[in-house]
């Protein structure tokens, strides 16, 4: 049975994003779903929630340690040898406080790691089992905040810059296989991550989740969502510094 | 800034966006008096809660559990009525009792509980739940039930979420063949021909509900009833959502439209006459498809009047009703007409009792309908009957309290941490 199954996997399973993700892609046909995520309990209300949506898909939960190299490799390697997956969805990460991190940097050493470090050694771990298998999509939660560092976020922004260039690195060495990797880039979206902010504006998380499954099928290279924020991007990561330097974000 | 569906006006909150239930209990501690607010889509006050805190639960929108053998489905109270209905229906369950919007939570429909087109049949909202898990702002956790910690469960359903915050509930589903209906539309030229149909259809017909002309006068509407049904293999509609793009400078819905709107969806109606097949979704939400429709009444929003008087008195009531409105010239061709079983709801402060209501919008124009809602809380009133709080905003503290005897013993239950708008406009605080 579980061989016809399409094989998913998502690291941060319990982000706003990737919870949509799942509930779309178990809405269709029954999947095989591997939801990885730091706080169990939490990755567990969101398993209930998608058997009950899908009672013919699988879905196992895997208490994951986001930050050691070694145990993601174990848990990588584990996972594969269940079957390399068909879609892998990094979607982990937290948005820190700009100031606070200006002025503690065990704050901002701990922002990069979980935005920027841990994602990439996921992608990394799971690149090879794919390239060994010369198939499967590989799609990664980076952010427009990634283009151009700013004043009010660029702790964030650096750690998902590195994301940026390190997707682009793989995408590079796995031009020419089965294996793509899709680079998402949210502008701002309406989760509990930004709940702290005005919410007026932001993309809705169903939205952005139904272009993420729409990229990942399609293997697109690079999604910006909402799609205005290609254009928007565009420009700010043009502007001369002098009018850059002036601008108040 | 926060407003309802009625968009009467916006107002300053503290809004906290809740996304997990463990983390509930803790979150509601800080910073009160706070009001659970779902999707907002109760029309007056009572989801608002002005320059207080705001729980939105939205975010708690998993489902726990669901047997596919008896039909139980636990959930947090954030999740979508639409939500539930969308992964019952292939199953062949669905929601006992749905309002016209499948766009609120299931803590919304408990807090109000919310009625449908077959009231007569099933009663309302909360004579399908099967628990509630309550949590207090001093931090307990009551689970309620019919039979268990009764007093709390009937303080609860039709509360107005003043009772606790309403976390996870477990929701008895009914048996159903399929999304379709088989339906059938039945113009009425007076209100005792309207009487007559919703009697004579109470045995044979689950769903009835009708729209009336609230300018006619003499009552004239369009009677509608509908029973579910097998059909095998008819394609399911797609759905063609719209948005209501803007809001008009002023209510699309006024003088100059309202007459001639009403006579031409009369006779459209009428010309539609008979017997026909309906999607659950077109039969029970014809307004989910257009997105912010409140919009079209402009930027001074719009009252909704929503009575229930008893059927003694019902036919003269709404006659009166319905000469007041017509004399005033105020109103929408949002309007129904409904009868209620002979059935009293569970809840302390829930809405549905035996008789008929009306509900109708009407665009706010200031004194004028201001002036035009006291001759038609003359009436209610006189006729031993209620307004439903999920739609007021304005009904006065008399006419409350007599239209909801068991409010004393509602209070006891209150959450000493929970406040809104309508509480502090009704019951003092």
């Amino acid at each position: 049975m579980s061989e016809n199954k399409k094989r998913i996997v998502i690291v941060g399973a319990t982000s706003a994003m990737a919870e949509h993700c799942a509930r779309l892609w178990a809405s269709g046909q029954a999947v095989d779903l591997t939801l990885l995520g730091r706080n169990k309990a939490k990755t567990e209300a969101v398993a209930a929630d998608l058997r009950v949506r899908s009672p013919q898909s699988t879905v196992n939960v895997l208490e994951a340690n986001f930050s050691d190299p070694q145990q993601i490799r174990a848990m990588v390697d584990a996972i594969a040898g269940g079957g390399v997956p068909d879609i892998v969805l990094i979607a982990h990460g937290s948005l820190p406080d700009q100031k606070a991190c200006q002025d503690d940097l065990a704050l901002a050493a701990e922002a990069m790691e979980v935005n920027g470090i841990s994602p990439a050694l996921f992608a990394e771990a799971f690149a090879g089992h794919m390239q060994r298998a010369n198939r499967g999509t590989l799609t990664i939660i980076g952010s427009v905040a990634g283009e151009r560092g700013r004043k009010s976020n660029y702790v964030y922004g650096a750690a998902k810059g590195l994301v940026t260039r390190y997707a682009e690195g793989l995408q590079h060495r796995l031009a020419g296989s089965g294996v793509k990797v899709v680079l998402v880039k949210p502008g701002p979206t309406a989760t509990p991550m930004t709940a702290h902010m005005a919410q007026r504006g932001m993309a809705s998380v169903e939205s952005v989740a139904a272009q993420i499954v729409a990229a990942t099928a399609k293997g697109q290279p690079v999604l910006y969502t909402p799609g205005k924020w290609a254009l928007i991007m565009l420009v700010i990561a043009n502007l001369p510094r002098f009018v850059f330097n002036r601008m108040d974000i | 800034m926060v407003s309802s569906w009625g968009r009467l006006g916006q107002w300053e909150h503290e809004v906290r966006p809740l996304a997990e239930r463990a983390q509930v209990a803790r979150q509601l501690q800080a910073g009160l008096p706070g009001l659970a607010h779902g999707m907002g889509r109760s029309y007056g006050d009572v989801c608002l809660n002005p320059d207080g805190v705001l729980w939105r639960t939205t975010g708690l929108d998993r489902f726990i559990s669901f047997d596919q053998q008896s039909g139980v489905l636990r959930c947090e109270a954030g999740v979508l009525l639409r939500d539930i209905q969308r992964m019952a229906i292939p199953r062949g369950w669905m929601l006992p009792v749905t309002p016209g919007t499948q766009l609120v939570t299931v803590g919304g429909a408990i807090a109000n509980d919310v009625h449908g087109k077959n009231h007569h049949v099933v009663g309302s909202f909360g004579d399908h739940v099967r628990r509630i898990e309550l949590l207090r702002t001093d931090g307990s956790r009551i689970e309620c039930a019919p039979d268990e910690n009764a007093g709390w469960f009937a303080a609860t359903v039709g509360g107005l979420g003043l009772t606790g915050f309403i976390c996870t509930a477990e929701v008895q589903l009914r048996r159903v063949a399929g999304p379709w209906l088989a339906t059938e539309t039945l113009p009425y030229t007076s209100l005792d021909e309207f009487f007559e149909l919703a009697d004579a259809s109470e045995a044979e017909w689950e769903h009835t509900v009708s729209w009336i002309d609230c300018l006619s006068g003499s009552g004239r509407g369009i009677f509608m009833r509908g029973n579910h049904c097998a059909i095998e293999g008819r394609a399911e509609p797609a759905s063609r959502a719209r948005t209501m793009p803007f809001v008009p400078p002023v209510s699309l819905v006024n003088k100059l439209s309202l007459a001639p709107f009403n006579t031409a969806y009369f006779q459209l109606q009428k010309s539609r006459a008979g017997q026909g097949v309906a999607h659950y979704e077109s039969f029970f939400y014809p307004l989910d498809n257009l997105h912010q429709w409140n919009r079209m009444y402009g930027p001074k929003g719009f009252y909704q009047y929503q009575s229930v008087v008893p059927r003694a008195v019902g036919r003269a009531a709404v006659q009166a009703m319905l000469e007041a409105i017509s004399d005033s010239g105020e109103g929408s061709f949002l309007a129904v007409l409904k009868t209620f079983g002979e059935r009293e709801a569970l809840g302390m402060l829930s809405f549905p009792q035996p008789g008929v209501t009306l509900a109708l919008d009407f665009p706010n124009r200031g004194e004028r309908t201001l002036r035009l809602f006291e001759r038609l809380d003359a009436i209610v009133g006189q006729a031993g009957g209620r307004i439903y709080m999920a739609k007021d905003a304005r009904m006065p503290r008399a006419l409350f309290e007599a239209g909801y005897p068991r409010l004393a013993e509602f209070l006891q239950y209150r959450d000493p941490g929970i406040s809104s708008a309508m509480s502090r406009r009704l019951m003092g605080n």
